[in-house]
This record gives structure tokens, C-alpha cells and sequence, in this order.
């Protein structure tokens, strides 16, 4: 069952298809679910769709993207082809447990809900609503925050599928779970994921979400994804976005931290038309962490949106963010981080650094921090910079027998590699740093790589770094 | 003739330093270029090298019987050209080890080699790290970054030993340096003498010229060559002052 999003504004569209269509899009829910669900699209109809005179979108131009028409799946596509050959994986050294979205659909070849050692439970969420009620109730939309976001309402009424996982106390998980979701398809498709991932005591998880695009149709991807983690907890978690340049990813993460929990998010941008992902982390327990990472390479007319909102609503905790983007030819970037240090959260750590390379007059990069301070036993710093790449290490590179190509690119690939070097799984952080380079060379096509499965499986991989080519 | 400068004029936005300096080095030869600060040293050692921004407006930088006035840096490198910074730059996320790899295998490629295998590179690593006594640590950090000011000036010398220049332009190679780093860099310098290469040391002071010892002094003043003379130059120079050099232009 397909629908289109067609006539009328947006929003009337997305009306019509609530309204034609509840029985189907609210198919799996427990009564509690459905009760968010009708007061998100409650929220929803509430709330006008944003437009660049609202504050927190000044710089983000929807405009084009909410003129196309769209087609929404309510229920899993038929799938013809060779599916397993989209998802294939043949990295060396990194095995994961995938799970595997198509269109936005969680794939039924890598079974619905798997059982993994330890009780670990990984699927999808469709069917974890059916099967776990308890746990959903007590954490899903429990962190998120649709009162005031329209496409967090949005996503609330419209969600049905995503990807849940949940890890029992003291249980590490030996291998990254992946999720990869692969945009495929002859239409403009509208997808509107919902993730939860629950982490309980002093468990351990890396988890890495891959957003790809396999052909040159528009995609609207609207997701949400909500993360708890209990005392103790440790998540490792990377986004890979590489998507094409008509492709719209609006993401929200959640990630909620109980006491002594410690979090490394990673935002890796390398494709995409227009991405926006707004990491919110609240450090609600004692001496939690969290680091905020993100990486964009950007060109063409590409746009991307970093928004990170970070409370500190407890003492002793640390949080550390890290933006680093290069923009090529007319390519924007945003950077909004925002640190709320409440009342009580004293001997507070937040430290901010947002910097980045502009390589053409074109380009733009707006950034903002943004620090809100109520306590008084605080370490705040922020800092943002604007720049060209440095001449007087061109120079220096060149006077060595260096070319000028070259020499760039060994200061572009520098500059980001003080990202790259921050991750902690090694074989994934070779994967990555092998990807920034191929897309600083130019030479990564977003039909053919996702970090997982690569153009050639025959072709083996090599991770020695070999700056002479770049 | 391995480096001729012909009534060079070099100008920096448009505002001229070098006013028609020449100069003729030999291969075999280490000229010392002298003067006080402000004369010029610098922007004749990296307008030599080719950095973007010194103009030369007239006059010709002749190297091996070749113009190379409009030549871009990286080719003069390729052809035996180096220079040692007097201020080395930090390269955060570049190693030194992969850094001097790429430079080695782009002026083998320029020159129709093929490019030096891993082992071989890595034993010429070894050999030249010892020359300049360079722990082996550095050539795994970042190039140059948090090095001191004497790793810096190691590292410089470092890189030219595996560069093996014919030309080798250090520009104040010497300045921040202790006694032991003077004596292991001015030793490197030496070491890498050979019969068809020449340098072109450019420094304040004489003490550096102790251990490199010159067969020519040239003092720099506003632009100009103003004396030439053999190493006892730079004896007279550090027990009189420039002081002297200065008095003798302008009366």
C-alpha cells in the first residue's frame, strides 16, 4: 500500500494521508503507542511548517525540498531484484551484526527481531511494539521532545518502522550492530524512521547507522532516534551519511545519560543535498560524558545542518564537542551548538570547537555557539573558525617537491583526520579514513560505496595509507 | 654555474626589497649571506625557493643554466632546490614519515623513477635520522607539531638529507638553538657535502659559521650585496658589529 503526498501545501498533504490511511500507519501500535501517536499529529497539526524567518531555521532553506511531491509506503514495498547484493558486506577485519532498511522498511531477509547472546534483542521496531510492550512503553518518546518541533511531530504521528535495539545490564556487545538504510527507488519516496535504542546498566554497545542513496531520485527521510543509557553504559555510535544530491535527511538523535554513562557520537557527512542532524544529549546522571563529534565534506550545492544541544542538568559531567568541515564550490554548512549548564550542575566540563575550510568564495558556513550557563563551578569553552587552507603550509608542503594538488589535499585530509582520530573502533576508523580520502579525491560515488559493501567485491581492500595518491 | 642571481629585484606587494643583488655560486661552494635584520636575508631565500607573493620584477634566478623566475616551488624542489626554514610550519594530522614519502616519490616520479620501496625508504629513514640525531618518536608525530625549537631546525636538516638537494638554501638554520643543537645541525650540513652541491647559509650570526665554515661572506644591507669576502669577513663582522658596515655605506 502506497500513498501519494500530492496536492495542496505539505502539510494538507500529510493531513489527507493521516486521515485516509490511520488504521494502516497505527497497525502495530500498543494502546500507548498509539496515544503518542495521536499526540504528535495533534502537535503536528498544531505546528506550521518552518520557513527561514523561524530562528532555528534561518539558514536552512526547506523551501525547494517541501515543493516536491512525494510517495509514502504504509507498508512494506514488494521487493524484486537482488536485495542480499545491496547490502553486502566485505570489509576486513569488521564483522557486524546488520540490520538492513529498505525504502525504510527493516528488511525481513535479516530476520524481524533478532535474539542475539546475552539477550540482546536488535530489529525491528514494528515488531519489538508487538512483542516487548513493556519496554517500549517505558522508553519510547519518553526523551524526545515533539512539543515544539515540527518534524519531531511529524515523525511521531507517522512513524511505523525503525530500528530498536535493546542490551541487557552488564552485557557488552561484542560485534557493532549495524544499520544500513539504503534509499532505492523509481519514486520520490517520504520516510519517516523512529529508532530506540536501550542500553541498560554498565552494558556496552557500538552501533553504526548508515544512510545511503543507490540512484539519483529525490528522498525526504525524516527520522527520529531516541537513545537511553542507564548507569554505567557505554555507546560508541557512528552516522555514515553518503547521499544524493536531491536526497533531504532530517535527523534527530536523543540520547538520554544516567550516571557514569559515557557517549561517543560521530557525524560523518560526506554526501547528501540537504542534511540536518541535531544531536540532543542530556547528562542526567553523575559523572556522565559525553563526545560530540561530526565530520562534513561537503560541494557542489550541498547543505548541511549541525545542531547540538547539550544539558548538563546534573554536577560532574563532561561534554566535548568537535565539528570539522571542508566546503567545496557553493556548498553551505550551519554549526549551532548550544550548552545549557543548569543550576545544580556544577564543576561542569563543556568544551565546544566548531572549524572549518572554506575552498571557494562561494561557499558559506554559518556558525553559532551558544552558551547558557546557571551554575557558577563551570569549564565552558567554545570556539568557531572560518578559514582557507594555509598558505604558509602550502608553501612549505610544495618547497618539498610536493604539487599544489597534492598539497591540498594532504591539508584537507589533516584537517579532518583530527576527527577520524578521535574514533576507538580501528577497523571501522581505517574504513572511514580510507572513505575521506576517496571523497576528498573525488572519487567516491554515492551509488557504490556505504561503509559497508563496496563497488568491487573482488577487489580487496588496502588500508595502508598511501598519501602519494591523494 | 650552479645558481646565478642577475640584478635580481625582488618586490613584495609591490614594494621592492632586493635592489639588483648578484650573486654566483659554484657547485662545491658554501656562501654565507649576513646583514643585519631587516636587510632582505629572508625574502631573497624565499623568493629563491619560489614562494607565491615575491615578485621578481626584474633581473633572472638562473639555476643550472635554467630561468626559473616563473618556475612554482614544487618544481624547484624536484630539480635539487631546498630550503630550510628559518620558521619550519606545523602540519597537524600529516606524519613526517608519510609527508617525506610523498615528496620522495613525487621528484622520483617527476625524474622517471619509479617510486622507493617501503624498505628502502625505511632504512634511508634510519640512516638520515641518525645523521641529525632526530629521535625516532618525531617521525611519527605530526610534522612539526608541539616539536621545540631545536627539533624544528633538526627536522629541517632531516628533511634535506632525504631530499638530497644540490642546492641548499638554509635560512637562519641556526636562530633559537643551543650550543648541542648547533654543533648536530651545523654537523649535518657538513655531512652532506657533496663534490656537485652547494649551500647558501644565511645567518645573524657568526658563531654558526664556526661549524660551517664558508668559502665566501656576503653581507646583505638594504637589499644589496654591500661586501663580499672570504670567511675572515664574518670574524671582522661579529667583533665590529654591522654597525661598521652601515657607517661605511652611508658615508
Amino acid at each position: 500500500m502506497k500513498a501519494n503526498v500530492q496536492n495542496g501545501s505539505f502539510k494538507e498533504k500529510l493531513q489527507q494521508l493521516f486521515t485516509a490511511h490511520e488504521i494502516l500507519i497505527s497497525r502495530n501500535d500498543t494502546p500507548y503507542v498509539s496515544k503518542v501517536r495521536y499526540q504528535g499529529y495533534g502537535k503536528f497539526n498544531e505546528l506550521g511548517f518552518p520557513t527561514r524567518k523561524n530562528e532555528s531555521w534561518k539558514n536552512t532553506d526547506l523551501s525547494d525540498v517541501l515543493s516536491l511531491d512525494y510517495t509514502k509506503y504504509l507498508e512494506r514495498d514488494e521487493i524484486s531484484g537482488d536485495i542480499d547484493s545491496l547490502f553486502a558486506c566485505d570489509v576486513h577485519n569488521f564483522e557486524t551484526d546488520q540490520v538492513s532498511f529498505l525504502n525504510g522498511w527493516h528488511m525481513r531477509t535479516s530476520g524481524q527481531l533478532k535474539k542475539m547472546p546475552g539477550g540482546v534483542i536488535a530489529g525491528s521496531l514494528a515488531v519489538a511494539m508487538q512483542k516487548y510492550p513493556e519496554l517500549i512503553e517505558r522508553h519510547y518518546a519518553r526523551y524526545a521532545n515533539p512539543g515544539s518541533d515540527l518534524f519531531e511531530a511529524m515523525n511521531t504521528a507517522f512513524a511505523q518502522d525503525g530500528l530498536f535495539i535493546y542490551v541487557p545490564d552488564d552485557i557488552a556487545v561484542e560485534k557493532p550492530v549495524q544499520m544500513i538504510s539504503i534509499i532505492n527507488h523509481t519514486e520520490n519516496l517520504l520516510l519517516q524512521n523512529r529508532n530506540l535504542i536501550i542500553l541498560g546498566k554498565n552494558s556496552r554497545l557500538t552501533l553504526v547507522m548508515c544512510d545511503d542513496s543507490t540512484n539519483q531520485n529525490a528522498s525526504f527521510n525524516n527520522s527520529v532516534t531516541e537513545v537511553f543509557m542507564d548507569d554505567g553504559a557505554q555507546l560508541d555510535h557512528y552516522k555514515l551519511q553518503n547521499l544524493n544530491n536531491i536526497s533531504t535527511l532530517l535527523n534527530t538523535t536523543y540520547f538520554h545519560l544516567e550516571s557514569e554513562s559515557r557517549l561517543n557520537t560521530y557525524a560523518l557527512t560526506l554526501n547528501g543535498g540537504l542534511i540536518r542532524n541535531n544531536a540532543r544529549v542530556k547528562l542526567n546522571g553523575r559523572g556522565s560524558d559525553a563526545n560530540v563529534y561530526g565530520l562534513y565534506l561537503m560541494d557542489r550545492k550541498q547543505h548541511v545542518d549541525n545542531r547540538v544541544f547539550i544539558e548538563h542538568a546534573v554536577p560532574d559531567c563532561t561534554s566535548n564537542e568537535l565539528f570539522k568541515g571542508i566546503l567545496d564550490d557553493e556548498a553551505s554548512a550551519v554549526f549551532n551548538g548550544h550548552i545549557l549548564v543548569q543550576r545544580d550542575a556544577q564543576r561542569t566540563n563543556a568544551y565546544q570547537k566548531n572549524r572549518n575550510i572554506l575552498l571557494t568564495d562561494k561557499a558559506a558556513v554559518n556558525t553559532r555557539p551558544f552558551l547558557e550557563i546557571y551554575a557558577d563551578d563551570v569549564k565552558c569553552s567554545h570556539g568557531a573558525t572560518v578559514g582557507q587552507l594555509d598558505n604558509e603550509a602550502l608553501f612549505y608542503i610544495r618547497s618539498r617537491g610536493i604539487c599544489l594538488a597534492s598539497a591540498r589535499l594532504l591539508l584537507m585530509y589533516a584537517f579532518a583526520a583530527e576527527v577520524i582520530g578521535k574514533m576507538t573502533l580501528e577497523p571501522l576508523q581505517e574504513r572511514i579514513d580510507e572513505m575521506v580520502k576517496q571523497r576528498l579525491r573525488g572519487e567516491l560515488h554515492i551509488c557504490q560505496n556505504c561503509v559497508l559493501h563496496c563497488a568491487n567485491q573482488d577487489k580487496e581492500i588496502h588500508f595502508d595509507i598511501d598519501l602519494s595518491k591523494i | 654555474m650552479l645558481l646565478q642571481l642577475k640584478n635580481l629585484h625582488i618586490a613584495i606587494k609591490g614594494k621592492e626589497i632586493i635592489h639588483g643583488l648578484n650573486l654566483d655560486v659554484k657547485a662545491g661552494e658554501v656562501h654565507a649571506i649576513m646583514g643585519p635584520n631587516g636587510s632582505g636575508k629572508s625574502t631573497l631565500a624565499l623568493a629563491v625557493a619560489g614562494k607565491e607573493g615575491y615578485d621578481v620584477t626584474s633581473g633572472e634566478i638562473i639555476y643550472n643554466g635554467q630561468v626559473i623566475n616563473d618556475m612554482p616551488p614544487e618544481e624547484r624542489a624536484r630539480i635539487g632546490i631546498f630550503l630550510g626554514f628559518q620558521y619550519p610550519v606545523e602540519i597537524p594530522g600529516v606524519s613526517l614519515t608519510n609527508f617525506m614519502r610523498t615528496a620522495i616519490n613525487e621528484i622520483r616520479e617527476f625524474r622517471g623513477l619509479p617510486p622507493m620501496s617501503a624498505k628502502e625508504f625505511l632504512e634511508k629513514m634510519e640512516e638520515k635520522k641518525q645523521l641529525v640525531e632526530i629521535q625516532t618518536k618525531l617521525t611519527n608525530r605530526s610534522v612539526n607539531e608541539g616539536f621545540s625549537g631545536g627539533e624544528k631546525k633538526k627536522n629541517e636538516i632531516f628533511q634535506m638529507a632525504m631530499l638530497e638537494p644540490t642546492l641548499a638554501v638554509l635560512d637562519e638554520t641556526d636562530s633559537g638553538l643551543d650550543i648541542d643543537a648547533l654543533r648536530i645541525v651545523a654537523n649535518g650540513v657538513n655531512m652532506l657535502k657533496r663534490p656537485d652541491s652547494a649551500a647558501v647559509v644565511i645567518t645573524h650570526y657568526q658563531r654558526l659559521l664556526e661549524y660551517i665554515v664558508p668559502d665566501y661572506v656576503h653581507v646583505l644591507y638594504n637589499g644589496s650585496i654591500v661586501k663580499s669576502g672570504g670567511k675572515e669577513l664574518a670574524v671582522e663582522l661579529e667583533e665590529k658589529g654591522y654597525e661598521w658596515i652601515k657607517k661605511e655605506i652611508n658615508a
